[in-house]
Order: structure tokens, then C-alpha cells, then sequence
């Protein structure tokens, strides 16, 4: 009997989380940041020529051997210090045996059962609640050069005239993140699913080991979900569901796997052993290699390698150097900017926090910083489809307005304006009030000459301030503002008014 | 001392390929004669030997001459040069030197010109010695007789319708022939020290990880270790210097100094024996070894007697399940080595006919390219390491392997170093162990157990076996970084035979005058 989505559909999300309990494990593969590869001196830059970055090493010639790059091991130990693991005291590469064109020596170098770090946990914010995520193994690995399937309809190897492969990836140093498996997270599987990939790409930023790019790959997240009998403590057969290349991506793939699987138990069927492709467009997994017969991969260690025991002493040297993780940074930068959670949450939903924690080291205050972000720049970024962080304008560079604004050179509307002006490439704050003259008219003579003519060509508004209609001061304010082309300080203007006219307006 | 096919030694002082390398480079280094003259020497030799010997698979005339002007050219300059520049050498044919042809006596990587050289290769280039050419080897170093090299086989000298051990006989016999006075080999079970043996040549297996692994095509690569060959104990110890030290490329390379093994043969040749214990390996003197080979060992006992040694025996009981756990551990390891062989980057490629997937190609060229022996390891160590197996195999062997260390390490606490024939027989004839790989399997009896250990073993000639006229080895095995214990013993040794004999066992190799050659 067959369960094509042809002949039993998808389920319901909600009623699939009523039937059915998903269990959820993730793996998540870093690309690490060092400059040359695992185990050679080839740069690991992406892009550049196909077979550029190679040498007999990373392209397995005869007699070829490896040697370990300190850094990846120094990278590896920081990234289990952060998520609270173990860190062996011995542990060593294995052989992963299998053959594909893309993969030099036919095996492929990685950690097995003797990985660099154990047992560990991430906590989580999903919406508010804290979920620990626990952490089975970081390993080492390196990764594989790529296959480019020329010729056939899919881009896959099958149907493909040719394949054109390209080594210069092929020992790019990885660390594989495994989590234990995720229970009890119910309806929220897929959030929480999210908000740890989401984690933990800020983790790798924050430790400086990776640029966790998940559309250049240098971060992929593997999903692997099965579901159970409500409250059945005994696990269903899991997919492995790959190509999920945005956080985004992670929550619909889980979710998309939850209403498919619970469709096809739900009919009867059995859930089959496989890898799945996440297929960004549709928001579905197809079908890919089945492991239905499990692969031997003949795991035995890498004989090429002597162990890694990284000292005690350096372990601890790296513990002290980790920078304060993002989640406890944001709480303290809660704490001593005031600010409420939905305040918080937008601001780092819109990848915010950071240039408010700059803008207000130059100087603002954090309401004036968030302000500035939040709302006008938060508007010009989103009309330009860009992030915040995108937009031509650095932390100091809002800071410097804001000085001007408090020190009563700038309006909020001229400040608007040169903010416009930064943004379109005229210069720092300074060179484009310069450059458009927008300084407001400080100058009492000139001020004084404006509100004469104001109050010359409105005699009756006049009288009418004088006769103790404070309110009316407003008409004359406005006109001096068009006359100086809203270069004067209201305030200043209106203090004027009241002068010329004798006036005191708390009387 | 009769022999089937001995012949007086045509040896006049003026033949420059009769000298030791030490000789050599004493003449060399004094004017006396060129390294092109030396050079241009040996090539002569291996062009009249050679057609019957195969020890070579490729010859570098024209980079050898290049080399050796260079030579000749520094010294003329005054520049200081190395204790062996200027000398010739034949490298085994599992070491890339860039450029040259290296095939690792494989069908699969004919044609194959190396980008890069390995780090032994350098050294050798650096210390100003001359590289004649590739050598004659089983395929990937399986093998103990050179049949399986994909080549053809390689002749011993001394009855060249005998084999002249493997896997490395074609260094080997280079060196029995007079076509090189230095070779280097690589050894896993015995490929240095069986050949040495059957060939009546002296080869060393350092310490593993004493010598780089790096650009040397590995077999197995927690055993395979390169090391000196040539026809005395002092060549093979100035060659061990050169080729000897830490490599950052090859991390299992050991970082310690190089062992002073030149200063430890000349101790030997100098000194008695007083004071050292030789330790007699109980399990490796059985009637599993040929009578003449035990009466040539026993007859080295008596000698180092008389040097003054104390001799002890010592009880290794683990060492009976050496060949068992070899064969699990060593297939195990080329299994995953040589799945790199694959026609995707280098190499042999068959079965592209332009409707072939990947895969087919990959099959099609493993199945061409491989011979039977090594298709046999590569199924065998496949098989060891699958889910299900593996604890029962490879970690049993892995056991086994701690236990034989152990073995050692006790009876090191008895005996300086330990002695033992290095080859249970003497050269064999071509085609007769060829189809029965376990007969093929038992010549490396005695030397597997040192591989495991990964400690110092080398072969010296112990003269002629008295039942078929052939060379004998004999095999001085240090503990872990003992090379200079080992070399002075071994020194000692060959300075007692040359004062009895007038020569070393190579001396008397047959001349191999090619007009008296009947082939």
C-alpha cells in the first residue's frame, strides 16, 4: 500500500499535534571561520575558481597526509565551552568510509565516538519561555568538495549527462552540533525548532568562529522528526530532512514533516527511514536516499592522526576568553536600558540591539538610541529592503544627530533631513548640515528681524497675544518656521514672540 | 661456502659500484673521482644488469647525471657538503618524487607524474644524493617476493630464478646486483627486512614515526614506517641519519632528535660486546624456520658469545597470534587507504564511455587496475570493519596488538635488544608460494611482530645458509627509539663476519657479468 501525499494528503497541524506528539533532533553543521582548512594550509575562502584551493592533501593525491589545524580544535573547544559541554581530555578523528566522487579520499575524516565536546545544553527564548535544548556532541569534521550535475531536468546526479566537481570546499573545517532529542515541545516543535537554530547561529557570531551564513552554507541545519502516539514514550521512525537553508526554513520543514507524517499514520501507514529535501519554494520535503537499509560506513580511527588532548590549562585559558553569551548580554542590556520585552523583542527581531548598544556608547540616551532605529531608520530599512544593519549609517553617526538635536542645533524634522543625507552618502552628520545649510537659526537679529515681519503682517494675531490668547502665538511661530524655511527653533521663536510683544505667557 | 650460484667476486678497487656508499663519498668528496663519474657508473650497471634484475621500474638517467653536476659543481665551489653527497640511490617506487613516474607498483597509477615530492624524497635531494630511478615493488607493498608487482617480477641476484623478497625486492636486489649502493624501502610486516635478508643486504626499519610517512603511498598506515637499505651496516646508518626526523606534514612522525646511529656503528665496529644483553625470542626460533637458517642464527649466537654479550632468552607468547591480528589490521587500514584510487583526479581510468555513471567508472577502474592480492586485502579489511564485525576483528587485532607491545616491553626489561631470524626462510623460487597467499603470508613470521610494536628492527646478513647456499638475515629488533642500541650491536656483528670473512655477505654476491648471463 502506497502513502503518496497523492492518496492521504497532509493532516491538520492542529489536529496532527492533538493525535501525535513530534520528537525532534537537529543537526546543525558550522563552517568555521579559520583561514586555511582542516587539515591542510589551503585557504578556505568561498567562491573563487573551481580547484583554486587545493593541494595533494585536500585533493587526496598518493602519499598525501593530514595534519590538524590548531585553531579549528581551539574553534571546536569554544563552541562546547558555549554550549556548556564537556570537553574530552582524549579523543580522536575517525574514517567515515563511503565513496562519492566529491569526497577526495573516499572517506571522510570526522570525530565518531570520541567526539571533542558532551553533554551540553542551550537555553532557548521561544516567545518568552525559556526551553533548554539539550546537547548531545560537537564534533569535528571536514567537509566535501561539490558536484555540479550538468545536463538533465533536476540538477541531480541521476539523468545527468556530466558532473564537474570542485575540490576547493573539501577540507573546509565543520563542527556538527547534535542535539539530544527535543520531547515535549508539542504544538511549539517547529518555533522551538527555529529559535535554537536562531540561538545558536548568534552563539557561533558571538564567538567570532563562524560567519554563519546559511544561505552560503557555512551553517545547515539538518531536521530530523518522527511523531508518537500522544503521551507513547517509545519514538517513531524519523526523516532526515536536509537543504533547510534559512530559519524560516527550519520552522516550515518541521512543520511541513508533522502534517505529512501524521497523515500517513494516521491512514495506517508506516513512516519509511529516509533523507528528505526541503524544497524552499513549495514549503515541502521530497523524498531522497533512502536508509531504509542502514549504511555501513566501517567508522575506525583515522590512523593518519595522533590523538587530541587538549590540556587542561588550555581549556580553561579559552573558557576565560569567551565573550558574555548573547542571551545573558540582552538581559543586562534590558536591565540598564529600561526597556520592556515586546520593546526588546522588536528591537532584536529587527537586528537592533547591537546599534543601540553603539549608539548609545557614543553617547545618546537608549530611548533616544531605539528611537532613532526603531522607528525612522526601522522605515527607511524597510522600504529599502534591507536590514538594519545594512543602511549606510553607523551608531556614532545617529549619536552625532542626537548631540545636535539636544544641543538645539538640529529640529527633529532638520534631523530627520540630515539623517536623509547620511544615508544618501553626503558625508557625517556635520558635512551634511554644512553642505544643506540646514542649521537651525540660532542667531537672536536675524530671528528677531523674522518675527517683526510675522507680527507686522498680522497685526490682529497680535493684538489678540497681547489681549492674553496665548494659544494664538502658534500662527506666528508657524510663520516664521516657513519664512526661515523651518530652520529656527520653535521654542526660541516663540520666546521671541512673547518678548516683542511684552507678553508673559504663565501670567 | 658452496652455493648453487655463486661466482668469484669480480671485484677490482677501481669498479666504482662495488664501494659502500661511505667509499664513495670519501673519493667523491676528495676529488678522486666525480659524482657524474659515480653516477654514470651505476647507470652503466643497471643498463647491463638490469634486463635480467628488473629492480627498476623506471630509470632517471637524465635527472641522476643533472643531480650529480651539482654535486660536483658545489664541491668545486668549496661549498660544504653531506656526509653521503653525491652518492646514488634507488628509491622505492611508493615514494612520489615530483615528476617522476610512481606507480607503487600498480597498473592503477601507470603514467601517474607527482606534483610533489615527499618529504623523504626532499631530504634526500637536499643532502646532495643521486636518485637513479624508481624501484621494482609488490603492488601497494603486498607481498613478500616483488611476483605481485603489476610489473613483473624483480630476480635475486644471487639465483635469479630465485624471488628476491618483497615487498620492497627491487631495492633490494639494486643493491645485491651493485646497481646502487643505498636504497631506500618502506616496511609494514617485513618489507625492508625480509628482502634484506633473502638478498644478503642490511635494511632498517626505524622506530614508527622515526622517518616522515609524508608522500609515501600508504598501505597500512599505523604500520608503515621507510627506512635504510644498503649492503653494510655503516651505509644503512649514514642513510638513516639523512632520511631520519620530525615532519609537522606527517603528525604520527615522532618529535626526537635523530638517533646517532653513525656514531653508534662506529662504537660497534670499535667495541666488543660486554656488558649488552642479547635476548633470544623463544617463538621465533621453531621448526617453522628452514634447518639452514636456524644453523646460520644459531651459529650469530655463538658469535655474539664470543663478543661478549650475555644471551638470555626471552618468552614473548603473544607474538603466536601476530600474523592473525597483522592480517586483520593491515587490510583494515588499505582497505580505507586505497579507496582513493578511484579515476575521479589521477590515475588509471577505464569504463568512461560517456553513458557511464560515476560509480561504473569507479568499478570498472578498481576492477582493472587492482591486482588479485590487493583486491584480496581490500575485501578482507572491508569485511573486518562492517557493523557487526568490527569488535570481533579489528578491535580483537587492535588486543592483540597491545599484548604483543606489552611482550616487548617485558622483555626489553631482560635484554637490550632481541635477535631472531629475519626471514624464515632463504630466497624461494619464483612461482612457488605465488597462488598460496598463507604460505606467502608465513616469510613475514618473524618481522610482523616488531611492526606491530612499531619498534627498531633491522636485517644483517648472517652469512649463507648451509642447505641451499642462499643468504640469511639476521634480525636485531631495539626497543622504542633504541635505533643506536641496535645499530651498534648490529656493527659489532658485521665487523666479527668481516674479520672472519674478508668481506661483507654482499661481496660475495654473484657478478652478474651479463655475457655470462644465460636468460
Amino acid at each position: 500500500m502506497s502513502f503518496d501525499l497523492d492518496t492521504v494528503g497532509l493532516m491538520d497541524y492542529d489536529q496532527a499535534i492533538e493525535t501525535f506528539d513530534p520528537v525532534m533532533g537537529l543537526e546543525v553543521h558550522v563552517e568555521l571561520g579559520t583561514a586555511t582548512k582542516m587539515f591542510c594550509a589551503c585557504p578556505t575562502d568561498f567562491g573563487g575558481e573551481p580547484n583554486t584551493h587545493v593541494c595533494p592533501v585536500c585533493l587526496a593525491l598518493p602519499g598525501a597526509m593530514p595534519a590538524v589545524n590548531r585553531l579549528a580544535v581551539e574553534y571546536a573547544i569554544k563552541i562546547g565551552l558555549a554550549l556548556n559541554c564537556e570537553i574530552a581530555e582524549w579523543c580522536r578523528f575517525a574514517r567515515k568510509n563511503y565513496f562519492y566522487p566529491d569526497m577526495p579520499k573516499n572517506f571522510q575524516t570526522s570525530q565518531y565516538d570520541e567526539p571533542i565536546a558532551f553533554n551540553g545544553y542551550l537555553d532557548v527564548d521561544v516567545d518568552g519561555e525559556i526551553v533548554r535544548i539539550e546537547i548531545e556532541r560537537a564534533h569535528m569534521e571536514e567537509d566535501t568538495g561539490k558536484s555540479l550535475h550538468v545536463g538533465g531536468a533536476t540538477g541531480r546526479i541521476h539523468g545527468a549527462e556530466y558532473s564537474l566537481l570542485d575540490y576547493n570546499r573539501a577540507g573546509v573545517p565543520l563542527v556538527e552540533i547534535v542535539t539530544k532529542p527535543i520531547i515535549g515541545t508539542k504544538a511549539a516543535a517547529p518555533a522551538v525548532a527555529r529559535a535554537y537554530v536562531g540561538a545558536l547561529r548568534d552563539l557561533l557570531l558571538s564567538l567570532g568562529v563562524s560567519d554563519v551564513r546559511m544561505d552560503q552554507g557555512s551553517l545547515r541545519c539538518d531536521v530530523n522528526l518522527s511523531l508518537t502516539p500522544a503521551g507513547n514514550p517509545v519514538f517513531g521512525t524519523r526523516t532526515e530532512t536536509k537543504n533547510v537553508n534559512s530559519l524560516r526554513s527550519v520552522e516550515r520543514a518541521a512543520r511541513y514533516e508533522v502534517t505529512r507524517q501524521a497523515a500517513i499514520l494516521a491512514a495506517g501507514g508506516t513512516i519509511k527511514q529516509e533523507t528528505r529535501h526541503f524544497e524552499e519554494q513549495s514549503g515541502t520535503t521530497r523524498a531522497g536516499r533512502s536508509k531504509e537499509t542502514a549504511e555501513d560506513y566501517r567508522y575506525f580511527p583515522e590512523p593518519d592522526l595522533v590523538p587530541i588532548a587538549p590540556a587542561r590549562e588550555w581549556v580553561e585559558e579559552l573558557r576565560a576568553t569567551l565573550p558574555e553569551l548573547p542571551w545573558i548580554r540582552r538581559a543586562r542590556l534590558q536591565a540598564d536600558w529600561g526597556f520592556t520585552d515586546p520593546e526588546m523583542r522588536d528591537l532584536l527581531a529587527a537586528g537592533g540591539i547591537d546599534l543601540v548598544a553603539e549608539t548609545v556608547a557614543a553617547g545618546a540616551t537608549p530611548a533616544e538610541a531605539k528611537s532613532w532605529w526603531s522607528a525612522y531608520l526601522g522605515q527607511k530599512a524597510n522600504a529599502a529592503g534591507q536590514s538594519l544593519t545594512e543602511l549606510p549609517i553607523t551608531p556614532v553617526q545617529v549619536a552625532e544627530v542626537v548631540a545636535l538635536v539636544n544641543s538645539g542645533a538640529l529640529n527633529a524634522k532638520l534631523a530627520r533631513q540630515v539623517i536623509d543625507g547620511v544615508l544618501a552618502g553626503e558625508g557625517d552628520p556635520a558635512a551634511v548640515v554644512a553642505a544643506r545649510g540646514l542649521a537651525v537659526v540660532s542667531d537672536d537679529s536675524a530671528l528677531q528681524q523674522a518675527v517683526d515681519d510675522a507680527l507686522a503682517a498680522a497685526p490682529d494675531v497680535a493684538d489678540r497675544i497681547r489681549s492674553g490668547k496665548v494659544q494664538a502665538v502658534g500662527a506666528v511661530v508657524g510663520a516664521v518656521m516657513k519664512a526661515t524655511r523651518g530652520q529656527a527653533d520653535a521654542a526660541r521663536v516663540r520666546e521671541l514672540v512673547f518678548t516683542t510683544l511684552g507678553v508673559d505667557p504663565e501670567a | 661456502m658452496s652455493s648453487p650460484s655463486s661466482s668469484s667476486a669480480s671485484s677490482s678497487s677501481t669498479d666504482l659500484t662495488r664501494m659502500t656508499a661511505a667509499d664513495l663519498a670519501t673519493r667523491i668528496h676528495s676529488g678522486e673521482v666525480s659524482s657524474v663519474e659515480v653516477a654514470q657508473a651505476h647507470l652503466d650497471r643497471i643498463g647491463a644488469v638490469d634486463g635480467d634484475v628488473h629492480a627498476f621500474l623506471h630509470v632517471s638517467g637524465e635527472s641522476a647525471l643533472s643531480q650529480a653536476a651539482a654535486v660536483d659543481a658545489a664541491r668545486a665551489n668549496g661549498d660544504t657538503l653531506g656526509p653521503l653527497a653525491g652518492v646514488p640511490l634507488a628509491l622505492k617506487d611508493v615514494l612520489v618524487q615530483k615528476g617522476v613516474p610512481t606507480t607503487a607498483g600498480s597498473k592503477i597509477l601507470e603514467g601517474w607524474l607527482p606534483p610533489y615530492d615527499a618529504t623523504v624524497t626532499t631530504k634526500l635531494i637536499e643532502a646532495g644524493i643521486v636518485i637513479l630511478g624508481k624501484t621494482n615493488m609488490d603492488e601497494f607493498a603486498m607481498g613478500s617476493s616483488t611476483e605481485n608487482s603489476a610489473y613483473g617480477p624483480t630476480r635475486n641476484p644471487w639465483d635469479l630464478d630465485r624471488i628476491p623478497g618483497g615487498s620492497g625486492g627491487g631495492s633490494a636486489a639494486a643493491l645485491a646486483a651493485f646497481e646502487a649502493p643505498l636504497a631506500i624501502g618502506t616496511d609494514t610486516g617485513g618489507s625492508i627486512r625480509q628482502p634484506a635478508s633473502v638478498t644478503g643486504t642490511v635494511g632498517a626499519k626505524p622506530t614508527y614515526g622515526g622517518v616522515s610517512r609524508y608522500g609515501v603511498i600508504a598501505l597500512a598506515s599505523s604500520l608503515d614506517q621507510v627506512g635504510p637499505c644498503a649492503r653494510t651496516v655503516l651505509d644503512t646508518a649514514l642513510l638513516h641519519e639523512v632520511i631520519a626526523g620530525h615532519d609537522p606534514r606527517d603528525s604520527t612522525s615522532i618529535p626526537q632528535p635523530v638517533p646517532q646511529v653513525v656514531a653508534a656503528v662506529r662504537r660497534g665496529q670499535n667495541e666488543d660486546l660486554s656488558g649488552v644483553r642479547i635476548g633470544v625470542v623463544k617463538q621465533l626460533h621453531s621448526d617453522a624456520y628452514q634447518s639452514g637458517v636456524l644453523s646460520s642464527f644459531d651459529q650469530a649466537v655463538e658469535k655474539f658469545t664470543a663478543l661478549g654479550a650475555e644471551i638470555v632468552e626471552v618468552d614473548c607468547p603473544h607474538f603466536e597470534a601476530a600474523l592473525a591480528a597483522y592480517y586483520l589490521i593491515l587490510p583494515s587500514e588499505c582497505s580505507s587507504n586505497l579507496a582513493r584510487f578511484d579515476a575521479m583526479r589521477y590515475g588509471l581510468r577505464v569504463g568512461d564511455t560517456g553513458g557511464a555513471s560515476a560509480e561504473e567508472v569507479m568499478m570498472a577502474t578498481r576492477g582493472a587496475g587492482f591486482g588479485p592480492e590487493v583486491k584480496r586485502r581490500i575485501i578482507l579489511g572491508a569485511y573486518a570493519l562492517s557493523a557487526g564485525y568490527y569488535d570481533a576483528y579489528y578491535g580483537s587485532a587492535q588486543k592483540v596488538r597491545t599484548l604483543i607491545r606489552q611482550d616487548f616491553e617485558k622483555a626489553y626489561l631482560a635484554a637490550d635488544v632481541l635477535i631472531s631470524p629475519a626471514s624464515p626462510v632463504t630466497a624461494f623460487p619464483i612461482g612457488e608460494k605465488v597462488n598460496d597467499p598463507m604460505a606467502m603470508y608465513l616469510n613475514d613470521l618473524a618481522t610482523i611482530p616488531g611492526s606491530l610494536a612499531g619498534i627498531p628492527a633491522m636485517s644483517v646478513p648472517s652469512g649463507l645458509a648451509a642447505d641451499t647456499g642462499l643468504p640469511v638475515g639476521l634480525q636485531i629488533m631495539g626497543p622504542a627509539l633504541g635505533e643506536e642500541q641496535m645499530y651498534r650491536v648490529a656493527a659489532a656483528f658485521e665487523a666479527a663476519y668481516v674479520a672472519e670473512h674478508g668481506g661483507v655477505v654482499a661481496d660475495s654476491a654473484p657478478a652478474l657479468a651479463t655475457a655470462e648471463v644465460t636468460r
